[in-house]
Parts: structure tokens; sequence; C-alpha cells
């Protein structure tokens, strides 16, 4: 295994038009860590998550991801991690079991392993029983849950998790970072995370970065980010940090498209 | 290769699930077949040019493929909009594998659609010349299904938000339509029409289908096989280079 962090950012900008997005980032994610990217609406943290995940590409400032650049090698750098996005991503005309088959040929897991292991995550996640189900026919929290499964499938050296939990109950939280815990400690898996949970934070992370305005204005261990803003807790420390003014978030092309498709399905 | 295959299976899946846009997809062919067909065949057997079912079925049956290969460009923005397409464009394959897969697969269902066109046009009282030859003809709709299924990815894979779908369909799809001569003869047209029909690619592919169906080709087809294979290399070729620069 090579040295050094398997994330470093140097200088990253992201600009979409007038509209500066990341701002001149720079950090390392250490290998094996859990490493959680905290910030408000708007701040930053998934155009962060997509330039790192291959999906856009930055403006200016270098990345490396186990030191390849995802602009140069982005078919490389997806070999190294796993991903569970903030919108959802399932096919929901196919089944809880096609899509995890699917996943399981596009990560290339050898097909047994792929279904022993589909399985079992169903398990995990209260799926099985729905397993032959359109996913279409799902509720909200299965679909979270199916999602996190899906993304647990092949075991990466890096996993994003980009606000995994939002709309899911406690129960199903509370197995979920179960289980990434025992995959950073037993597999050894980078977990790269944001959420809105201070709490979850402050639990799992083993180190946190604090993003406003598209630039980095903390990092550290939660106990070194409360003590730097003399906080009780997690969240204080968060505000302290950030402020108290609620953010906008700019509408993208991709929001249209869901209200669109919300119209469609009305009529 | 595993890729292409699941994806392609994961169009033809959803394509025998819904059996509603099946019957749907049929609609406007039969209107065309029934209506046009019935209504203008009489004009057409006075001006001395036989049975128009004979000479339009290759026609409605091209069209099908051509709108249904179009639909899975739409497909593709679904996919965006749904978020499916992230999925597949972090997986760590070559983005022209997953690109084939679905190309070949809104293909396949096009063709799927075209078959159902030919069965209802036998229906309809359409009868190939010679049914040994019937086999060639399939082959020629899979070759046009390629063609318009990779112009449709590279149109998806460019376009981001479903009005956009509204104008290739009134300014693209429909031209190639009405331009192919899939209505009427291409012989004697007025200078204008002749150009903009051999400049339509699907002009080819009816055309080969009704010198192997019907025994009646302008061009030959030989040159319309050449041309479909041309154009559908090319078409590939710029539906990977497109799909390759997708930004979600």
């Amino acid at each position: 295994m090579p040295d050094g962090p398997i994330i470093r950012l140097q200088h990253v900008s992201k600009k979409f038009g007038e509209v500066v997005a990341v701002d001149d980032v720079s950090f390392d994610v250490a290998r094996g860590e859990t490493f959680a990217f905290l910030g408000p609406n708007g701040a930053g943290k998934t155009t962060t998550i997509r330039m790192l995940t291959t999906l856009t590409r930055p403006t200016s400032g270098t990345i490396a991801m186990d030191g390849l650049d995802p602009v140069t090698h982005p078919t490389d750098v997806r070999r190294k991690f796993g991903v569970v996005f903030q919108d959802p991503s399932l096919d929901q005309d196919l089944t809880a079991w096609e899509n995890m088959e699917i996943h399981g040929v596009l990560y290339h897991v050898p097909r047994k392993e792929a279904r022993e292991r589909a399985k079992l995550l169903l398990e995990l996640f209260e799926l099985y029983e729905r397993r032959d189900s359109l996913v279409k026919t799902f509720s909200g929290g299965m679909r979270r849950r199916l999602e996190i499964a899906r993304g647990l499938l092949h075991t990466p050296t890096l996993l994003f998790l980009d606000e995994p939990t939002l709309g899911l109950d406690p129960q199903s939280r509370n197995q979920m970072w179960t289980h990434v815990k025992n995959l950073n400690k037993s597999e050894g898996v980078t977990v790269f995370l944001t959420t809105h949970y201070m709490d979850e934070a402050e639990r799992v992370a083993d180190r946190i970065a604090i993003i406003d305005h598209g630039k980095i204005v903390a990092i550290g261990s939660a106990a070194e980010l409360k003590a730097q803003t003399k906080a009780e807790s997690l969240e204080a420390a968060f505000l302290a940090l950030t402020g108290h003014a609620i953010r906008e978030e700019a509408v993208g092309s991709a929001d249209r498209m869901r209200q669109m498709a919300a119209m469609w399905r009305r009529r | 290769m595993g890729v292409v295959y699941i994806l392609w299976l994961r169009e033809v899946k959803k394509y025998l699930r819904s059996r509603a846009q099946i019957i749907a997809s049929l609609g406007s062919p039969l209107m065309y077949l029934f209506v046009l067909g019935f209504s203008l065949g009489p004009v057409f057997q006075r001006a001395g040019e036989g049975s128009y079912l004979q000479f339009m079925a290759p026609g409605i049956m091209a069209m099908t493929v051509l709108f249904t290969a179009m639909f899975s460009g739409i497909a593709m923005l679904w996919d965006r909009q749904f978020g499916f397409l992230k999925e597949t464009l972090v997986a760590p394959v070559p983005r022209i594998w997953i690109m084939l897969g679905r190309t070949l697969g809104g293909a396949t269902v096009a063709s799927l659609q075209g078959t159902i066109i030919f069965l209802v046009t036998l229906i309809a009282g359409f009868r190939p010349q010679n049914w040994l030859l019937v086999p060639v003809a399939f082959l020629i709709i899979v070759m046009i299904a390629v063609v318009f299924a990779a112009l449709a990815t590279a149109i998806g894979s460019t376009l981001k938000e479903m009005q956009g779908f509204q104008m290739v369909m009134n300014f693209l799809v429909m031209p190639i339509f009405f331009l192919s001569g899939a209505l009427y003869p291409l012989k004697g047209l007025p200078a204008a029409l002749e150009v903009l029909t051999h400049a339509d690619p699907l002009t080819y592919g009816i055309d080969g289908v009704r010198g192997v169906l019907i025994g009646a080709s302008h061009f030959g087809v030989a040159l319309d096989v050449g041309i479909l294979t041309a154009v559908g290399a090319g078409f590939l070729m710029l539906g990977a280079w497109r799909f390759s620069k997708i930004d979600v």
C-alpha cells in the first residue's frame, strides 16, 4: 500500500460562472481515518464530493486521490472509492435486487460474492423480504437504506457518504453507523462523510473539517473544535464558526428537472 | 463485457415490464398504417404505383424504429434526473461500455417494436415478396435502430433538460421521418426535396427494407447497407464522445 494521504486537495477552486462554490480549499485525509466534512447548505460540500468522485472537474488547483489525479485518471480513481450520494441514484423501475446486481457488475464484484454480500446487506437493512419489489413502491426511508446497502456492496478503499442518514429513523441510522465503523476498523476503509447531524459527526469522525462559503474555516477533532471556540457541544462550535444566518441554495438544473418531473407525474 | 450486457438487459427488462408503454407507442404507427394506408391507397393505385399498403408498410416499420430509438434519449434524461446516470458514471468502467450497453439496449427495444409493427402490417394485408428474405429485412431494421439509438445517446448526453427534447422531436425527428420517403416514392421529387431526402439516413434504411421485402429499391440494397453502416459508425463515435463529456 502506498504511503501518503488518501485524499489531498491543494488550492482547489470550483466556479460556476460568477459563483465560487469552492474557494481555494486545501486539506488531506489520512488513510483509514473517518473524516467528517460539515457545513451549512450551499457551503460547497457536495461540489467538493463531486470533484473527488470524478463527476466534475475543478476550475483550478489539484486533487490527488491515492496519488492519482481524478481529471487525468478517472477510471483508476473510480476503482478506489464507493459513494452514497445525497440525491437518490437508484433505478426505480427495477427491483431492489436488480439494483444490487447491476452495482455488483459495475464494480466487478465476482458473481457469487456479490450475491452473498447483497443478501447480507439487504438483511442488515431489513430489505431482504422486499428484494423483488420495484424500488418505486418503496418509502423514502427504504430507498435510502437500499442506497446505503448498495454503496457497501463492494469494499472500496475509500467510502463517500454524502448526508447518508437524511430521512432515516434512529434505528436505521444506528445500524448504518455501526456497520460503517466496523468496515472502518476491520477492513481499514477510509470514510469521508457529510451530515447535518452534529451528534453523528462527533460519534463517528476522527477529524472534522468545517466549510463555509466555499472555504475551510476549521479543521481538527471534535474536542479541538470545541476547545478552539470554547463551546460546550459540537453544534455550538459549528454555529460559532459559521454564524446563525440561514443559507439559500442556488437552484441548479437538476433541481429544475426534478420539479418538471413532479409536474409530469401529476398529469 | 458484463457491464455492457447488464445495462443492455436493464433496458430490455424495463421495456418488457411497461406494457402500457408498448401499447401506447403502437398508436401512431397504426394511425398511419390504417388511415393513410387505406385513404391514399386508391390514388396511389390510379397513379400506377401498385399497392400503397405494400409500399408504405416498410416505411411505417422504420418510423416505429426511429421513434422508439429516439425515445431512448429521453430515457437518458430521466436517468439523469432520477440519479441512476450518476450511479453508472462513477463506476470504475470505461464510459464507452456504459454508452454501448445503453445504446444497444435502446436499439434492441426499437427493433422489437419494429417487429411488432411488422406483424401488424401482416394482419393489415402486407405480404413480403419472398419470405426467406424477412431475416435480412430484420437485419436492416436492427441497423436503423442502432443508427438512431446512437444519435439519441449523443443528444441525451448533451441536453440537460426535458424541454430541449421537445425541440429535438419537432425539428429533428419529425423531419427525419417526413424526408425519408416513408410515405412517398423518391422518384420525380422537386430538386430541393430530393437533396434533403438524400441527406436523410432513414431514407436508406427504408429503401433497404423495401428492396428486400417488396423488391423495389431506389438506390440498391448494397448502397443502403453501406450508408447505414457508415452513418451508424459515425453516430456511435459521436455518442461515445458526447457521453464521455457528461458532467452531472
